[in-house]
């Protein structure tokens, strides 16, 4: 195995272009050397990138939207008050992953690179809307987060290609987000059922809205039904119902002993009003 | 395949080994600086008896590599102590009996001592989080919490 520490992105870029074999970027390493140790991908070059300046920055910038580093850690991004405040929901998700050990390495960029079906941040990042760059032999473009994975353990970038940021929204005025997942246990295990809600409301009625779903599909869903379901709505019970029913008919999960297929549709529906009013009541102000 | 020469700091002193780029760091710190205080409990960041602190921060040393420690501040359980006078949570894992086997030791100690540094009045169900990454198939955990509770009273009123 080759290891490269590269200084820029363009340089890693330009390593994984040239590179014969399996390829793999480390940022925080946790799912990279789990996979090493057991033999799963064992890679030919390794290219390390914490070596590049600001990959573990956390950066606002004047539009109040957020660019950060692709080594910026579960841990760095829980102790920035200021993207608590922002984006709870994705703060969250990103702390539900591991263990305290776990979180002082562990990268949101790594958990969409991954692309587990079940990742816990991915839902919450696309609710969020967040895009990320991707820098390539050709240059650099902006991806949306539900564009990368496309199947478990795939996702659509080219050899060569490489995120280089994480971009979060601006979270503007009147907006809230959440996310939930169920395991069966209280802490550290992979999700049965993961949603992500964000919205954003007019007065009580909700104006925009984004969910998405995780672990009950190859790939984590925007499912653009829920935001219908809720949009124009204060959220009330007829509204809820409807958004559980959405989430429910958007499954399709795999069947296993974390759940069978009728658990998790009915679980998706049940979370999904759940992260829904907690989204709601952090943008009304009323929650943390 | 080429070696890598890694210069870093352990517990304050600088160190020097080379290294095949697929070993750990805590392959490096057990096989080459010959601190044998973390242990490889699951070797997958499951169990935390790897647990050690880089540039203060907590992290399984299975899932570093040894490259990776190049230039960096690590603390292990070997740094603990001061010389013979043990650091007061290890003199309380000692009072409360909060070890068996003490494979899991090492590495519950450098998460506890990481969590009284960060907040040094934890309350149970934070110590509990926290320390939730470390398992110890022995104790139980109680003896090991209350181990942890009574250090974090003692020092807070040491100081």
């Amino acid at each position: 195995m080759d290891y490269h520490s590269p200084a820029s992105f363009a340089e890693a870029s330009a390593l994984a272009a040239n590179a014969t074999g399996v390829t793999r970027f480390l940022a925080g390493g946790t799912d990279v050397l789990v996979q090493l140790r057991s033999e799963l991908v064992t890679p030919d070059t390794l290219i390390d990138i914490k070596k590049i300046n600001g990959v573990s920055d956390i950066t606002r910038i004047a539009d109040g939207s957020w660019t950060l580093g692709v080594a910026a850690t579960g841990a760095e991004m829980s102790e920035h008050a200021e993207l608590v405040s922002d984006w709870p929901g994705v703060v969250e998700a990103m702390d539900l992953i591991g263990s305290t050990q776990v979180q002082g390495r562990a990268t949101l960029t790594g958990n969409l690179c991954n692309a587990s079906p079940a990742a816990d941040s991915v839902p919450a990042m696309v609710a969020a809307g967040v895009t990320v760059t991707v820098t390539g032999p050709d240059g650099t473009r902006e991806v949306a987060v539900e564009d990368i994975p496309t199947a478990p353990g795939r996702t659509s970038l080219a050899k060569g290609e490489l995120i280089s940021a994480l971009n979060i929204p601006a979270r503007g005025a009147n907006g809230g987000d959440a996310y939930l997942r169920f395991i069966p246990r209280t802490e550290m295990d992979i999700a049965v059922v993961g949603v992500g809600v964000n919205l954003r409301l007019d007065g009580d009625t909700i104006a925009e809205a984004r969910v998405s779903l995780g672990a009950v599909a190859p790939t984590v869903l925007l499912v653009d039904e829920c935001a219908k379901a809720i949009i124009g709505t204060t959220l009330d019970d007829a509204a809820l119902e409807t958004l559980a029913a959405a989430a429910s008919a958007a499954c399709n999960p795999i069947n296993d002993k974390r759940g069978t297929v009728e658990f998790r549709t009915e679980v998706a529906g049940v979370l999904t009003k759940r992260a829904a009013k907690t989204a709601y009541a952090r943008a009304k102000g009323e929650q943390a | 395949m080429s070696k890598f020469h890694v210069s870093t700091t352990v517990n304050g002193d600088t160190v020097e080994y080379l290294c095949d780029p697929r070993e750990t760091l805590l392959d490096c710190l057990r096989d080459k600086l010959n601190l044998t205080g973390a242990k490889e409990g699951c070797g997958t960041g499951d169990c935390g008896a790897c647990s050690v602190t880089v540039d203060g921060r907590l992290v399984c040393s299975c899932l570093m590599l040894g490259v990776e420690a190049e230039g960096k501040q690590i603390e292990t359980v070997e740094g603990i102590s001061d010389g013979d006078v043990l650091h007061p949570l290890q003199k309380n894992f000692i009072e409360h009996a909060a070890l068996q086997c003490g494979v899991c030791t090492p590495g519950v100690l450098v998460a506890a001592k990481s969590l009284l540094e960060k907040n040094p009045n934890p309350t149970e169900e934070e110590a509990r989080y926290w320390l939730a990454g470390n398992l110890c198939r022995c104790t139980g955990y109680d003896k090991i919490i209350r181990a942890v509770m009574d250090t974090a009273a003692e020092l807070r009123e040491a100081s």
